[in-house]
């Protein structure tokens, strides 16, 4: 059966993963490479077209170059760079080439690198169609532009003549002399002279290679100014790309991911802050959360016996039809279901937890229950999050994965941050409410559940009455302007104060103005929907089946502390062996712990050398007393003492060697030097 | 509160110990398990301590602490795992710092772990004085004896060392008067009664001790006065510590001892033959991370791959995996730890073993690059890769481990390796990391290195000295009686001089004064034709001196030396 679960693991890991690309793809950058595209059929154009603007670029020889500010978590770039690079060969140009810094120490094998790659592209279009164009060894072409161009002028020659015939659709994409883009993924990190040189020798052949440069940055657009003087910056014509922020991409993700409920699959809270703390604390890589993800995925349905039924709710019926009484065996030991079996009345008590068909039934209908759960889950999160992302100092976080965190938490209305919330909705202005109610109102149209209706009804009208407020308002305040010259008329003393008395009276017990109990009533409705939608998964029967929820796991695959193992290990071997023998309270180690926690324990008093002879001693002194509790100075030949255990404590300490404790010292004779400062 | 006491707290309260919330205590009493006390006798000062902490606490620390709780928190730190894998002891535990201490020390601490019977956590003061007189007291230097003695002296001095109790500035009358006594204790001899002596340690020991933790609290300025004294004695400390060249250390050598040196076969059988303690708990739990081969299997075909890490050797249960499950698939097992491994070695295997390509490549990256460009064409090509120590001498450099990290991002290349070196993770930046995809997984095993560690040449097995001293004999036996008393003249003289660190060698002309002397030549041509043959065999070197005369010098360690005179001495 692990055969089985671990297939359909797979299933719907390819088909997860493949939505995780597609959505990288689409949704992320975009606005970025749209603009790029753009760049480079305008820059390009002007070379076709030869305008008087190209002109007075030539005139300076100007290479356009695009400087791509792509932020600090270097590990996503390289995806980003491959979907630039295939959109690129899509759309504008064949000839691209990327160079990395750890490439091109120098200028030559810069050229070798960019020459090998861009004729390579070219074989590879070509070798299909010519048997005849003869395999270009990169080694024997002499690495030079003078070559470069060459062979620009042989291959847009070639492919001019070409047009007509079967090649068409191929080459119809590109222009009739594509641009040679060079994009150099990691800018900081090319030593300036290469870049120096390139840029300067290109510049100087940008008349018959139409190049543009694209340049990958990490930290600021100032670098390139710092990399490269003033007199070759000035060879350059620079445009600015930004990327968006790895914060905004990883919203984007958990929206597609997270909150949707086209997935069956679910991050319990616990899972979910991991993930996100290793994003905000370690890496800032999407990549990396993305594989926290699917190990998640992994880890569900390899150690979750119960995943089978976590599927697409069109399986569910199938799946739950084909159990076998082992499995709802497992079902009936979820706690989860347990408490719901404790709730129900006893003679259901009974079916349930003897009857497998009875028990069948009902799980299918908790498993929808579940299904339609989420699904309201995710639109009444997103209705908050209107109101809660707009309120002064965000008491339930400015993102909406906060406050996704919160809600599976706990009971989110339980919260003091929610009060706060609940309280400075209460004073929100007119204006704002009503977007929000508007924006509320598209969220639950679109949402696919359809229990909304009365909801969005609700909300609706509470938009007519804000609407008739308006009307009512302007009255209103025709009636105060009245009162105001009622007082103006009036000018005695006594009466006015008398008035004004009145006035505050009136003012202070007055009741609320119709907008404020308006408002109000709109909280309190979404107050009202919170508590009936947004319950913590945890108090979902059979939520064990769909979400994820061992943190710890996770945590020790990905944000693994070796050094804490080892440190566990030496200091408290009975973490891990369990013999009483090794058992002692007070936090020492028992003089029966494994040579190599007696001999770490025994270096760890030392300063930075360590004489040999004396570790020796200690070592054979604990190892005695261990052996012989009673006779611990029996022994009176000192060099019996020392051989008996000079083994052990050999291999012992090329062990502490091994893993990188102590070093062999020439120091001192017969020393071995600390390599770590302190201990406890 | 005495000073060096003192010292202790303030490290104490930076590992987040002392946080006014009972919670938090029991949390760390019970889960860091790791807590070490050396001394019982500090516990309790150490608790008493701690209730004043808690009054003297200011809100800004506390607010610290908090602060910090929440970080730790919300890297999932704190999250409730007591079946996890002992990753619940929080960093300030692993990586402290600590005054260094001094040499002796160590036996303090190794008579105290022998005396510490096993259940009983009070120290036993009736108990020590008794097994001191049981000591013979005609024994000279008993070596156990001495390190009980030491040991006892030793717990009347403070754990600072001097220099850090002077700069303290608040007189402490019970810290002083330790000072003097030990002052008095380290110039007692040996010749004195020993039984009285422990006696009276054993007795003042306890009340000096509570004297101290009893002292009247400071108050709260010069509580945080001496907090920022001591912040700054911890770096001065570290920057005195490995400034000066002065090591506090005994000067005995194996040497004296008179031991033999073990050659690598006899240790290796030696260590054969000893029985592995706990071998019943290793087992269990090697049986629980072999269970777990499957999901390795599974994970690594997802596009993951496994590295492996915690005490013991990996190695046999990585030999487990392989044998059990990659039996009938292509894969390849590279020894890291074995001293001539090289990257280029491992992509030759794979060129030239998996995909059958003999030819020669310019750079590793050429060829990287062809195994990358082989693999993605044919997608039926897989191979297992399993690499035992990948944070090896030979390994762990930057291009190496590039070149690996390249290797393992392939899909079709399923990496599961071992690392051991506490700074291991250190190789791998954020690029490198993304590009092996890691999974971690701990496998403490407690097993010894035995392979791992064959290879290393170890501090006390020395591998080059017993081959020298066999390869000299070798040779020398071949030589002519002459050729052999010429030998031996440059080395007694070479032991003689052996105290001097500079002896440049003996020069030629000197040696040939000898030579003559002891009529083992006639002439300065007979000796230099004999040099030469010497020198062809690599038994000695020749260095020009600053003034131009030659220098002989046998480049081979005295004790090798030593041995070899014997050798000699015994055969003529």
């Amino acid at each position: 059966s692990h055969l089985d679960l671990s297939g359909k693991c797979l299933q719907v890991f390819c088909k997860l993963r493949r939505k995780n690309r597609n959505s990288h793809e689409h949704y992320l950058n975009k606005q970025l490479l749209d603009n790029l595209l753009s760049f480079l059929s305008r820059s390009h154009s002007e070379f076709q077209e030869k305008t008087t603007e190209w002109t007075c670029k030539m005139k300076f020889r100007e290479i356009p170059t695009a400087a791509l500010v792509l932020g600090v978590n270097v590990t996503d770039h390289d995806l980003t760079f491959r979907g630039l690079s295939d959109v690129l060969q899509d759309s504008i140009t064949p000839y691209i080439a990327l160079l990395e810094a750890k490439d091109c120490p120098g200028i030559k094998n810069l050229m070798q690198k960019l020459m090998g790659q861009l004729m390579n592209c070219d074989i590879d279009v070509d070798t299909l169609e010519d048997e005849d164009c003869v395999q270009v060894s990169q080694n024997r072409i002499r690495c030079s532009m003078s070559s470069l161009i060459s062979w620009y002028e042989s291959v847009t020659k070639k492919t001019d003549s070409e047009t007509p015939s079967k090649k068409r659709s191929s080459s119809s994409r590109h222009w009739k002399s594509p641009p040679v883009v060079v994009i150099f993924k990691d800018m900081e990190s090319f030593t300036t002279k290469v870049l120096q040189d390139f840029i300067v020798i290109s510049s100087q052949h940008i008349l018959e290679l139409p190049l543009v440069l694209i340049f990958g940055i990490a930290t600021s657009p100032m670098i390139i100014h710092r990399l490269l003087p003033h007199s070759v910056s000035s060879l350059l014509c620079i445009e600015l790309f930004q990327s968006i922020s790895c914060k905004e991409h990883l919203s984007t993700i958990i929206d597609k991911l997270l909150l949707t409920s086209r997935f069956p699959f679910k991050l319990g809270e616990k899972v979910l802050q991991v993930l996100i703390n290793i994003f905000l604390y370690h890496d800032f890589s999407v990549q990396n959360f993305i594989k926290g993800f699917q190990l998640c995925i992994v880890e569900h349905f390899y150690s979750q016996p119960l995943s089978v039924l976590c599927c697409q709710l069109v399986d569910v019926k199938k799946r739950v039809i084909s159990l076998s009484h082992e499995q709802c065996e497992n079902i009936r030991r979820l706690p989860s279901f347990r408490r719901y079996v404790e709730k129900q009345e006893a003679g259901k008590q009974i079916a349930l937890l003897t009857n497998d068909t009875f028990l069948k039934e009902d799980t299918e209908s908790l498993l929808k229950d579940l299904h339609v759960y989420h699904e309201n889950y995710v639109s009444i999160l997103r209705c908050l999050h209107v109101f809660t992302s707009s309120l002064p100092k965000y008491p339930l976080g400015k993102q909406i994965r906060e406050l996704h965190c919160a809600c599976l938490e706990n009971r989110v209305w339980e919260t003091e941050e929610y009060e706060s919330s609940l309280q400075l909705a209460r004073m929100l202005n007119k204006t704002d409410l009503v977007t929000m109610l508007q924006q509320c109102v598209e969220i639950l149209t679109s949402s696919s559940g359809k229990q909304f209706d009365k909801t969005v009804e609700k909300l609706k009208e509470f938009l007519t009455q804000f609407q008739n407020l308006e009307a009512e308002a302007s009255q209103e305040r025709d009636v105060s302007v009245l009162s105001q010259k009622e007082l103006q008329k009036k000018t005695d003393l006594y009466h006015l104060q008398k008035t004004l008395l009145e006035l505050k009276e009136s003012r202070r017990s007055k009741k609320l103005t119709k907008f404020e109990v308006l408002r109000f009533e709109v909280v309190d409705y979404m107050d009202s929907l919170v508590r009936k939608y947004l319950v913590p998964a945890d108090d979902r029967t059979l939520h064990e089946i769909v979400y994820f929820n061992a943190a710890n796991v996770l945590r020790g695959h990905l944000n693994a502390a070796p050094r804490t193992a080892l440190h566990t290990a030496l200091n408290n071997p009975h973490w891990y062996l369990k013999n009483q023998a090794l058992k002692c309270d007070g936090g020492s180690i028992s003089n029966k712990a494994p040579d190599i926690c007696i001999v770490y324990k025994l270096h760890l008093e030392c300063g930075r050398l360590i004489n040999l002879v004396d570790w020796l001693e200690a070592f054979s002194t604990v190892v005695t007393a261990a052996e012989e509790p009673n006779a611990v100075a029996a022994s009176s030949d000192q060099m019996d003492d020392i051989i008996q255990y000079p083994f052990s404590f050999l291999s012992t300490v090329s062990e502490l060697e091994l893993l990188g404790f102590i070093k062999p010292s020439k120091q001192k004779t017969d020393h071995v030097a600390r390599l770590t400062w302190g201990g406890c | 509160m005495s000073g060096p006491e003192g010292t202790r707290s303030g490290r104490r309260s930076l590992q987040l110990k002392f946080v006014p919330d009972e919670e938090v205590l029991r949390h760390i009493t019970d889960d860091s398990g790791t807590k070490v006390r050396k001394d019982k006798a500090q516990l309790s000062v150490s608790v008493k301590r701690f209730v004043k902490k808690l009054e003297d606490i200011s809100d800004n620390e506390a607010q610290e602490i908090l602060e910090e709780k929440n970080y730790v928190a919300a890297l999932g730190i704190c999250a409730q795992d007591p079946v996890g894998n002992g990753t619940n002891v929080s960093g300030g535990e692993v990586y402290s710092f600590q005054t260094p201490k001094r040499s002796s020390k160590m036996a303090e601490l190794a008579s105290e772990l022998a005396q510490t019977p096993e259940k009983d956590v009070v120290p036993d003061h009736s108990k020590c004085p008794e097994k001191m007189a049981k000591t013979p007291q005609s024994s000279k230097h008993s070596s156990s004896n001495k390190v009980q003695q030491r040991s006892k002296k030793k717990e009347f001095l403070s754990t600072t060392p001097y220099r850090l109790r002077k700069r303290l500035a608040a007189p402490d009358p019970c810290l002083e008067s330790e000072s003097e006594y030990s002052a008095s204790c380290s110039e007692e001899e040996d010749e004195e009664d020993q039984k009285e002596v422990s006696a009276a340690l054993s007795g003042q020991k306890t009340p000096g001790q509570t004297k101290a933790a009893s002292t009247p609290p400071p108050r709260n300025s010069l509580a945080k006065k001496n907090k920022e004294e001591k912040m700054g004695n911890l770096v001065e400390e570290y920057f005195e510590a490995h400034s000066s060249s002065k090591v506090l250390t005994s000067d005995r050598t194996l040497q004296k001892l008179r031991k033999r040196r073990l050659d690598q076969q006899t240790l290796h059988d030696l260590l054969k033959k000893a029985p592995l303690a706990y071998a019943a708990e290793i087992r269990d739990l090697n049986k629980q991370h072999e269970s777990l081969f499957s999901k390795w299997m599974l994970q690594l075909h997802l596009g993951f791959n496994i590295v492996l890490y915690g005490l013991g050797s990996k190695r046999d249960l990585l030999e487990k995996f392989r044998t059990s499950l990659l039996q009938n698939s292509v894969h390849l097992v590279v020894n890291g730890y074995f001293p001539s491994i090289t990257v280029r070695s491992i992509l030759n295997s794979i060129t030239e073993e998996v995909l059958d390509y003999i030819g020669t490549f310019r750079s590793p990256r050429d060829q990287l690059e062809f195994i990358i460009k082989r693999f993605k064409e044919d997608s039926s090509l897989e191979l297992y890769v399993l690499i035992h120590n990948l944070d090896s001498q030979m390994l762990r450099g930057e291009r190496s481990q590039q070149i690996l990290a390249q290797l393992s991002s392939l899909p079709s290349i399923y990496l599961i390796a071992s690392i051991d070196h506490i700074n291991a993770p250190l190789m791998w930046d954020q690029a490198k990391l993304s590009l092996y995809n890691w999974l971690w997984y701990e496998t403490t095993t407690f097993s010894p290195y035995v392979e791992e560690t064959s290879y290393e040449n170890s501090l006390l097995v020395q591998q080059s000295g017993s081959l020298a001293l066999s390869s000299l004999m070798h040779v020398l036996h071949s030589l002519t009686l002459n050729a052999r008393g010429i030998f031996r003249l440059l080395a007694q003289h070479q032991l003689e001089k052996k105290d001097n660190p500079s002896y440049p060698g003996l020069s030629f002309q000197d040696f040939y004064q000898q030579c003559r002397e002891a009529f083992l030549v006639n002439s300065d041509l007979t000796l230099r034709a004999q040099l030469t043959e010497f020198r062809d065999h690599k038994l000695i070197r020749t260095k020009r001196g600053a003034d131009g005369v030659e220098y002989l010098l046998i480049p081979v360690d005295d004790s090798t030396l030593t041995h070899f005179l014997e050798k000699e001495n015994e055969d003529v």
